[in-house]
């Protein structure tokens, strides 16, 4: 086929399809570093074709994407149980996220177009760990954790603590996600989520912000700021937001509180946006944040 | 050609065998012919390949072609009754929504999920409805006076 010759075309792959999660933990421990998950395929195969040596040949593609039992929104208890291949547009339209986590369909609502919300999954988002990953703000003002699982082992991580780098996670190669938790606390706080881009539809953010605040009697009694794409992953505003809890809801406050935030971002510049102009938007976009989550 | 898939397109089932490493649009294009989807951007960014898989719009640049295995994908030809034109299509030319008809395609599958599946929606949800398709003819314009244009022959009862 004319398509598969060139420098954009797709490499040779072994393609697997998994029907249980075992299968596919199997092939991962078998074949490791030579193995790449697919679900929706919106960031994998675009980055196929940009970049030949992502895919050497004969990598071992393990489609998740028809694993029963791994594409579900539940109300568990006392938190929200997200299946890692949940498509973005499932997300966006779930009446238990948004009744429970609003936020974050509202992010899902921004990713990408129509087309790519049905096939993208929050597991795939996440485990890209692109700086700019829409769902990742407001999962970290959620303070969700991931569940992980090898052949052999399962361990639950915060989502802090997942993102290592551009494009690097702490999952080692035999790991998939399989589940987003987010824990509920009752009463919920007011969340914002804003992002930011060089046009208004379809576009990878310059700058997003997710805020989650809670005040009793004029006070931050809780308050939590993270951040997309000023960073090399994304980030909760930890320092800004000691400087702020228990503090006094006013101008002032405030004001020093996101200044703390835009000493506390690490942007870069890049073809979207100068570093200087990202620390300033991420000052602009926290303040604006943190007053509609005020209202 | 390495996996066996079974695919049903515009109602025909086919059985295929498939390279694991050609997309869905390969598959429809130049295994069944199918020369309305077209190839634009190959990236999930410009939406000239847009079909419906399992009813919902999707980029078929993204899909490999094992993925879709027991799905169902509809073209602008499974809108077709026989030789007569679905009224999206008859809308969209009344309303000069087509120039070079490139994103076309790929703009009347996206328009046909939209208008079966939000029951009201203003410009701004038709706007944020076609953001994952690009045209660089019209300026959209008249591609949002067509879609609702069609909503009015929905309503009348003058669809499928």
């Amino acid at each position: 086929m004319r398509n598969f010759v060139g420098l954009r075309a797709i490499p040779k792959i072994e393609y697997h399809r998994a029907t249980e999660l075992g299968e596919a933990l199997k092939l991962l421990s078998q074949h490791k570093e030579n193995c790449k998950i697919i679900a929706g395929g919106t960031d994998l195969i675009p980055a196929a074709r940009r970049c030949r040596t992502l895919l050497p040949e004969h990598m071992h593609i393990v489609d998740i994407s028809s694993i029963e039992g791994l594409d579900y929104i539940i109300k568990d208890g006392d938190m929200i149980r997200i299946g890692a291949i949940t498509r973005v547009s499932e997300i966006e339209m779930s009446t238990v996220i948004k009744g429970n986590a609003l936020i974050l369909a509202n992010a899902a609502s921004q990713m990408g177009s129509l087309q790519v919300r049905n096939l993208g999954t929050i597991g795939g988002n996440l485990c890209n760990a692109s700086p700019a990953a829409d769902t990742a703000p407001p999962l970290l003002v959620l303070n969700a954790k991931v569940k992980v699982r090898s052949i052999n082992k399962q361990r639950l991580v915060p989502l802090q603590e997942f993102f290592m780098g551009p494009g690097k996670t702490t999952l080692t190669p035999e790991e998939i996600l399989t589940e987003v938790q987010i824990p509920l606390i009752k009463p919920t706080g007011n969340s914002y989520f804003i992002k930011f881009g060089r046009r208004n539809a379809f576009t990878l953010s310059i700058v997003s912000v997710a805020t989650l605040v809670k005040v009793e009697n004029g006070v931050f009694v809780d308050i939590r700021i993270a951040l997309g794409s000023v960073a090399p992953t994304p980030i909760r505003a930890s320092k800004a937001e000691e400087h702020l809890i228990g503090h006094k809801v006013n101008e002032q406050v405030i004001d020093d509180g996101v200044n703390v935030v835009a000493n506390e971002v690490k942007p870069i510049s890049d073809v979207r946006a100068s570093a200087e102009y990202r620390r300033d938007m991420a000052y602009v976009l926290t303040k604006r944040a943190i007053s509609l989550s005020l209202q | 050609m390495k996996v066996p898939i079974e695919i049903k397109v515009n109602d025909k089932l086919y059985k295929l065998e498939v390279q694991p490493r050609a997309t869905l649009l390969d598959i429809l294009r130049d295994e069944l012919r199918i020369k309305s989807v077209h190839r634009g951007c190959e990236e999930g960014e410009c939406g000239a390949c847009t079909v419906l898989l399992n009813r919902k719009p999707i980029y078929s640049c993204l899909v490999l072609a094992p993925q879709v295995d027991g799905a169902e994908i509809t073209t602008v030809e499974g809108l077709l009754k026989g030789d007569e034109l679905h009224p999206l299509m008859l809308a969209f030319i009344e309303n000069h929504a087509i120039q070079c008809g490139f994103c076309s395609p790929g703009v009347i599958m996206t328009a046909y999920f939209l208008l079966n599946n939000l029951r009201e929606f203003t410009d701004e949800d038709l706007r944020r409805g076609i953001e994952g398709n690009l045209c660089r003819c019209t300026g959209y314009q008249h591609i949002i006076k067509a879609i609702k244009a069609a909503k009015g022959y929905k309503d009348s009862g003058n669809w499928w």
